[in-house]
């Protein structure tokens, strides 16, 4: 493992170990242009308790990796080397049908967009049963819907008794999310993985979501993954980021460490592109230029290099014909970049912070 | 037309293109593919010019016109029975005596929660919608009243920018029938300029003029959305109605886009209503912030009273909610006020203020009387009979002189009401000041 999450001094659980391990992750889908390696060698681990937050642009494999986690991946249609770890389970190339029992059961998945990921035609009730009922064969129907009830209850849907009878489309956006939590939970898995789980919605229905999501990691002890491009989500629910950038990790810290000292021209990026609430109105607004990159003919070297602006303070034409190793940061243990700058520390003090956040830049001088 | 598309145009980067974002590499020789648009520049975009090139957050001007005084403008939307015979059985108070101006070449911002109107009051402005009532004067002519033929030279003036731009974009017509249609219909140059004046446009927002003649589909979300802002710019507006601008985009790209939004307006004096759900955004973007609740404004005020000295305790949740990525990374999280439940119906929406059935301070005058939007300082306005700031809110109402009531909301025998204060579009010179409980002036 190239990974050591800085929090691993205190595991949390019996089992030994993190509870999700993956290992040098290569996710690569055959096309008619040819291959598209979607995720490169991406280590990462999750204990239980504990939440990681994984932040890119689209396109960027965050979503991808999540869904090899979960063997959401057509074995014919995409090719998956490394190893996945659940549980001292390994995922990677498990039958479909051991899978199954996997699924949904110690791990389990919440989509972005809840009216789609619900069925229309099916009554919310029924679509929570099913899958409680998938994974106890021995229990009754009315077991099954008594235990709907109950975690539509537990997501604070209000006269769960009465709504599980209705159908998708008559819950409102954060009622529906609420479903989709009580359908990933039902099993009580101990690995959540939430895809987007707050973009379609409002900020009062998003502080309200994340705080149950929060509630609920607290009362089962299970690890979650939360993947978003929102870092004012990651900041409110990470303990650890990791920064994606074309398909590899391009960043990997505690998220104080991410989002007060990040150490990759890209994180800078993206602290400097979202405006801020509480921030000083003379901070300035500075996107990332370009676009992502595509990954049928990646660029060579480090593959920010076309967008880097800091690319000029690295010595020779190194970013653009070495990939730079994920290596630890300067002098702190956990907190891994993959970037050729000697000093980035001092860059983003000196250049980066006066524009991006005056206010902030003043108090640390 | 000279124009040949495959000859290799050299294109400066334009003061206003120059976004840093897509103005990297333009020379087409070695060009294949859209795909291959990302391999930018070839020489390494610097730091510092990519910095001036981001925007600070736009300053308010005080004394500016306003470009459009929108005046207790409404929109009921009939709700039709079931049934061979549909009668109308209610209305949706999609937007409910709202009042606002917005300043030429200034911007207002418009939030709230999904369903609180402001979508549909852009889309009102625009004229997308016949307004149930109220006014809205656009350069002395009232919008609200004009028939279609007469609406249609003011098109020209007052554009809009799509939340969408995957939907809002015909996907069988090029970018330059897209960009170029609004010149042909309303017959602004001779159809041998269109082109010409289509690739300039291109240029302004930042896309490559030679990319006329390419479908919607082959361009990224953010490309996309120049795409419609160029279009939107095509007539040279006045007021640009932005719903939801940059709601669809990746967050890097975001940023491009709102820098561009902010050059435009400073380039060609466009006054902006910028309907949004991300407070963040808006804060940068308006020097002026109005937020809706059920169809009504709740509160209004300049940047610095809205985002510091929120008065309403809507606005206080709203912005409690707000993940604040500062406050997490030293530790710690500010206090969030929740908000129980949902949005109430705009069908039946409750009597009284419409926000007491979610409020904390709520009291029986709540449901009795509708708090009036009171102006409150130089450039802020409140509709809450317990107005005060996050935890000051005073203990008994501070509206019952002005609407001649008791505490719990009953009408006081004799009393007659003094509020002056008509609700006005801008802001008067005189407000009520919440201590002294009397009218004051600057």
């Amino acid at each position: 493992m190239t990974i050591t999450s800085p929090s691993s001094a205190a595991p949390a659980s019996d089992v030994d170990g993190p509870f999700l391990q993956v290992e040098d992750l290569t996710v690569t889908f055959p096309t008619q242009d040819g291959p598209v390696q979607a995720v490169k060698g991406l280590s990462y681990s999750v204990e239980l308790g504990k939440t990681l937050g994984i932040v890119g642009e689209s396109g960027s494999g965050k979503s991808v990796s999540s869904m090899a986690v979960m063997g959401l991946h057509d074995a014919k249609s995409s090719e998956i080397t490394g190893s996945i770890r659940v549980g001292g389970t390994e995922v990677v190339g498990l039958a479909e049908s051991r899978m199954r029992k996997l699924r949904g059961n110690s791990m389990a998945m919440i989509f972005q967009d809840a009216l789609a990921a619900l069925h229309p035609f099916y009554r919310v009730g029924d679509q929570l049963a099913e899958g409680y009922a998938m994974h106890h064969p021995k229990a009754s129907k009315r077991d099954a819907r008594r235990r709907a009830i109950e975690m539509l209850d537990r997501v604070g849907i209000p006269q769960p008794d009465r709504r599980v009878d209705d159908f998708p489309h008559q819950f409102s956006g954060g009622m529906r999310q609420r479903a989709m939590i009580a359908m990933g939970l039902i099993n009580d898995p101990s690995l959540l993985i939430a895809d987007e789980p707050t973009t379609a919605l409002d900020v009062t229905v998003q502080a309200q979501i994340l705080d149950l999501l929060q509630d609920l990691q607290r009362e089962f002890n299970s690890a979650v993954i939360i993947i978003t491009h929102d870092l004012g989500v990651i900041a409110e629910m990470a303990d650890d980021v990791l920064v994606m950038y074309a398909g590899r990790c391009v960043e990997f810290g505690t998220t104080k460490e991410i989002l007060t000292k990040p150490e990759m021209p890209y994180s800078w990026g993206l602290l400097s592109s979202i405006p801020e609430v509480g921030a000083s109105t003379d901070a300035r607004l500075i996107p990332i230029p370009g676009n992502p990159p595509s990954l049928l003919k990646p660029p060579s070297g480090c593959s920010f290099h076309p967008r880097c602006a800091h690319r000029g303070k690295v010595p020779g034409d190194l970013c653009v014909t070495e990939l730079p190793e994920l290596t630890s940061a300067s002098n702190r243990a956990g907190h891994l970049k993959r970037c050729h700058l000697p000093n980035p520390q001092e860059i983003y003090q000196t250049e980066v912070l006066p524009e991006i956040a005056p206010d902030l830049a003043e108090e640390t001088r | 037309m000279s124009q040949d598309p495959n000859a290799k145009v050299a294109v400066d980067a334009s003061e206003v293109g120059a976004n840093a974002a897509e103005t990297g590499d333009r020379d087409l020789s070695h060009h294949t593919d859209v795909v291959d648009d990302h391999e930018a520049s070839r020489e390494s975009p610097d730091f510092h010019a990519l910095a001036e090139h981001g925007h600070v957050a736009t300053a308010l001007d005080p004394d500016a016109e306003p470009i459009i005084s929108v005046d207790n403008l409404k929109m009921y939307f009939p709700v039709k029975s079931s049934g061979l015979v549909r009668r109308t059985v209610g209305h949706v108070q999609a937007v409910d005596g709202v009042s606002f101006q917005v300043p030429r070449g200034g911007s207002l911002g418009l939030v709230g929660e999904s369903g609180c109107g402001k979508s549909t009051t852009g889309r009102l402005i625009t004229r997308l919608y016949t307004p149930t009532g109220g006014s809205m004067m656009f350069e002395g002519q009232d919008l609200a009243k004009l028939s279609n033929r007469e609406m249609r030279p003011l098109r020209r003036d007052v554009q809009m920018i799509f939340q969408d731009p995957y939907t809002s974009l015909n996907p069988r017509h090029t970018v330059g029938s897209i960009v170029g249609a609004p010149l042909a219909v309303h017959n602004v140059v001779p159809k041998n300029k269109i082109l010409s004046r289509v690739q300039e446009l291109l240029e302004v927002v930042g896309l490559n003029p030679e990319h006329y003649n390419r479908y919607p589909n082959e361009f990224s979300g953010g490309q996309r959305q120049r795409i419609g802002i160029a279009r939107a710019l095509t007539l040279n507006p006045k007021l640009l109605v932005a719903d939801e601008p940059v709601s669809a985009l990746d967050v890097s790209i975001q940023a491009q886009v709102v820098n561009l939004l902010q050059d435009l307006q400073k380039e060609f004096d466009i006054a902006f209503l910028f309907i949004a759900h991300d407070l963040a955004v808006v804060r940068h973007f308006c020097p002026e912030v109005a937020v809706m609740y059920l169809g009504k404004i709740v509160e209004i005020g300049d940047r610095e009273t809205i985002y510091g000295h929120a008065h309403h305790p809507y606005t206080q949740a709203l912005l409690s909610a707000v993940p604040d990525v500062k406050q997490a990374a030293i530790g710690g999280r500010r206090e969030r006020i929740r908000l129980e439940g949902d949005v109430p119906s705009p069908i039946n929406p409750p009597s009284g203020c419409r926000f007491r059935t979610r409020c904390q301070f709520a009291q029986e005058i709540c449901a009795k009387v509708e708090p009036p939007l009171l102006q409150i300082g130089k450039r802020h306005k409140v509709a809450c009979h317990f107005a005060g700031e996050l935890g000051a809110h005073p203990a008994t109402p501070v509206t019952t002189d002005l609407l001649a009531v008791d505490d719990q909301g009953s009408p006081v025998p004799g009393a007659t009401p003094t509020n002056e204060q008509l609700t006005i579009p801008g802001y008067e010179k005189t407000w009520y000041d919440l201590e002294s409980k009397q009218t004051t002036g600057a």
